[in-house]
């Protein structure tokens, strides 16, 4: 039988952990509580398993694998609600299929480039499906999705038209130095992101592109330290990704007031579930395994080089990987495949991706020649690591690089007329 | 709003099929386009599939008519999220010079069914901004919040607003109301803050206002980050030891036996200012720091463990004689 103690879980002093409401509850407090009861009985019945199954928790690689392959294949009607987000769909599955090491025949990698090739605009960018209009974070989702299968065959860069991905970047740009997500569309910290992350990635990246946007980040950053998604609104878990890989991809990481983006981000782990929530007193959510929990690696990164800190830990995320670890394969796998918010919620790909993410962060300490796993559970958990900023394999990111990185830079002028 | 028969057409028991409407006998549908091998394929339904064939051909042909009004409203309500649909829907609103005050009764009623969806959030802001007038907008936005108070779309279209058309005057009477509803209301604080920054400042008065009114509140849940958070944002282009009271009220509720860690880690924090500004009594400021993070690395805040490790290493790598070899 596996040794109790070795999970934060099962520890003695675990129902300490619970949310104390100081005789003042509101309804913030009766939610969490609630939530709280749910993980603790995943919790307790874990417990039982443990004498039976001495190796776990373990990562139900196949049931998640059918899961995602089937949707690959096709989706019900249900899924009409996500009928805007195909590219999402692929790079979800893609980047999970990915961490879980699952191999692509070169046929279905060529099969998926050419689907997104149908979604991409005659005018550059890439729509939610085939002719719609382009919009950023498909954009974003298709160009990642991309660069994951130029790892089984580099034709799949084919589809991709650059230069007028350079020219839609250049259409969304706003005067206060952020992007609209698609034409006449919404502007936040979101499209500044996409845009950045695409322009790094196929090598588009040009000063009138970037111009005041590293401005537009900072102004996001808020009195608690996360960033919101527009100047004025509350600290978020996703926005403050957006806006920390972002300033890394700028090269403006000076910016930030890294010491309250740190201390926010900490916060953010809950006490008694071990995954983050998204705001301050919030509820936990898995997809915010890696929306906080890849802002830990990125932390540690710009700490390292560019303020060369030696207080840093060689071996560990300043979070709780344990923790965080516990809360995704005890609390956050469905039966069926696939992972989830909390307990009691439905499955679904954008969850499934963002959980498998999070856990591959929490696995995996990575600082420059030093790296160190801590892979909670049956040895077999162990996921392909994450390069944070974008979210794709370390070799997904090199492949995009060795692609694109001795093409020409646009011309600047020239887009700027067009 | 004249869009002939949408409001019967768009409901799901009597959806009729394009083919049975004469109106649209001129139209050739679009088919959807996968390509020959399509992935991530969504077995739509057939009326899925033939309001977005029929949006296709409208689009392709540029058509802004009735009927192509009409047909937005179909196409939105099977998918909300098709910011394709919604963006051609105003490209008809503005060719047609439809009545936009009953559009925005329109979108009220898709929000309330879709709360959390950027693009319907999104129309209602460029109906609200072609109206130039957002008389509706702080009570239909208070409707959406007593249903969910930490909605991030109602928050920010509250904030776009409030800015645009200067409707500061009683938003911190709504912040009040909210806070004494749910002291925990993380939204409600952030909202504050947004008020104070943007109309009076946070000057010396404000500020002595503000810590006050954080306080009272900390005193009556030391464990809500919300205040805490707040309280230390008033101070944010100060210094927290400039103001003598902050340090004050942490040592008496650290006396109180409270050991609530956001207490703890604002005390940490004020002596790590001290430290920086070469506040006196340097050594003793400095092992105070050090071993608060050790106690909330140890006792009262072991989930973060390594955090507060690394704080207490950092601190003391920065201030500490040892290190430095001088003080």
């Amino acid at each position: 039988m596996a040794d109790p103690s070795r999970f934060r879980c099962l520890s003695p002093s675990f129902d300490c952990r619970r949310f104390n409401d100081e005789g003042v509850p509101t309804q913030t407090s009766v939610e969490q509580k609630q939530v709280e009861e749910s993980v603790i009985k995943c919790y307790n019945h874990f417990k039982t398993s443990l004498d039976v199954f001495p190796d776990v928790p373990f990562l139900e690689r196949e049931t998640h694998e059918q899961f995602l392959i089937k949707g690959l294949h096709g989706l019900s009607s249900s899924y009409e609600c996500l009928d805007s987000s195909r590219p999402w769909l692929c790079y979800w599955i893609l980047h999970s299929l990915e961490l879980l090491e699952v191999p692509i025949t070169e046929e279905r990698a060529l099969q998926i480039a050419k689907f997104l090739g149908k979604c991409q605009d005659p005018e550059g960018g890439f729509g939610g499906g085939p002719m719609q209009f382009p919009h950023l974070a498909p954009t974003y989702a298709a160009v990642n999705a991309l660069c994951i299968l130029a790892n089984i065959t580099e034709k799949a860069f084919d589809v991709l038209d650059r230069e007028k991905l350079y020219k839609f970047l250049m259409r969304m740009k706003t005067s206060e130095g952020a992007f609209k997500m698609h034409q006449d569309g919404e502007v936040d910290i979101r499209g500044v992101y996409c845009a950045l992350s695409v322009a790094r990635l196929t090598n588009i990246m040009t000063k009138e592109l970037t111009l005041n946007t590293a401005e537009f980040i900072t102004r996001c950053q808020t009195y608690e330290g996360g960033f919101a998604g527009y100047p004025g609104l509350e600290a978020h878990g996703g926005y403050t990704f957006c806006g920390i890989a972002a300033l890394v991809l700028l090269g403006h990481t000076e910016r930030c007031d890294l010491r309250s983006l740190l201390r926010w981000t900490a916060n953010r782990q809950t006490q008694l579930e071990g995954g983050f929530q998204g705001r301050t007193n919030k509820l936990v959510d898995g997809c915010y395994s890696f929306w906080q929990g890849a802002t830990f690696p990125i932390i540690h990164m710009i700490m390292c080089t560019d303020d060369d800190d030696q207080s840093l830990s060689a071996e560990r995320w300043m979070f709780n990987q344990e923790a965080l670890q516990e809360y995704i394969l005890i609390c956050c796998q469905h039966v069926h495949g696939g992972l989830i918010d909390k307990p009691g919620k439905a499955r679904d790909h954008y969850h499934t991706c963002y959980c498998l993410s999070g856990l591959s962060v929490a696995q995996h300490f990575v600082g420059g020649s030093l790296s160190n796993d801590i892979i909670l559970g049956n040895p077999q958990n162990n996921l392909r690591p994450v390069q944070p900023v974008y979210n794709i394999s370390l070799d997904s990111v090199m492949m995009a690089q060795k692609h694109f990185g001795s093409m020409k830079l646009p011309c600047e002028n020239e887009s700027l007329t067009s | 709003m004249s869009e002939g028969s949408s409001d019967d057409t768009g409901s799901h028991d009597t959806w009729v099929p394009f083919k049975d409407r004469p109106e649209w006998k001129d139209v050739k549908p679009i088919p959807q386009d996968d390509g020959p091998d399509p992935v991530v394929q969504i077995a739509y339904t057939d009326q899925f599939r033939e309001v977005y064939d029929y949006f296709r051909a409208v689009v392709a042909a540029d058509e802004k008519s009735e009927r192509a009004l009409s047909l937005t409203k179909e196409a939105a309500e099977l998918n909300p999220a098709n910011y394709s649909v919604w963006n051609y829907r105003r490209n008809i609103l503005q060719d047609l010079n439809k009545d936009l005050s009953n559009e925005l009764k329109y979108i009220s009623q898709v929000i309330e069914d879709n709360p959390k969806n950027y693009q319907v959030w999104h129309h209602r802001r460029v109906i609200v901004e072609w109206l130039e007038d957002a008389k509706d907008e702080l009570l239909f936005t208070e409707k959406i919040l007593q249903d969910d108070a930490k909605n991030y779309h109602a928050w920010q279209h509250r904030q776009w607003c409030i800015q645009q058309f200067s409707l500061w005057a009683k938003e911190l009477d709504y912040v009040d109301k909210l806070l004494k509803e749910d002291v925990r209301n993380n939204s409600a604080w952030n909202q504050r803050h947004f008020v104070i920054k943007n109309t009076t400042g946070y000057t010396d008065d404000v500020v002595v206002k503000e810590l006050k009114y954080a306080q009272d509140f900390i005193r009556k849940a030391p464990n809500n980050e919300s205040a805490w958070n707040y309280m230390k944002g008033v101070l944010l282009d100060r210094k927290l030891f400039d103001n003598p009271s902050v340090l004050e009220f942490c040592h008496d509720l650290y006396s109180k036996q409270i050991r609530s860690p956001f207490l703890i880690a604002c005390m940490i924090e004020s002596y790590e200012e001290m430290l920086e500004f070469g506040k006196p009594k340097k050594e003793e400021t400095l092992q105070k720091a050090l071993q608060l993070c050790n106690e909330l690395a140890e006792e009262h805040d072991t989930l973060r463990k390594e955090y507060w490790q690394y704080m207490g290493r950092s601190i003391a790598s920065k201030y500490g004689t040892d290190v430095s070899g001088d003080s």
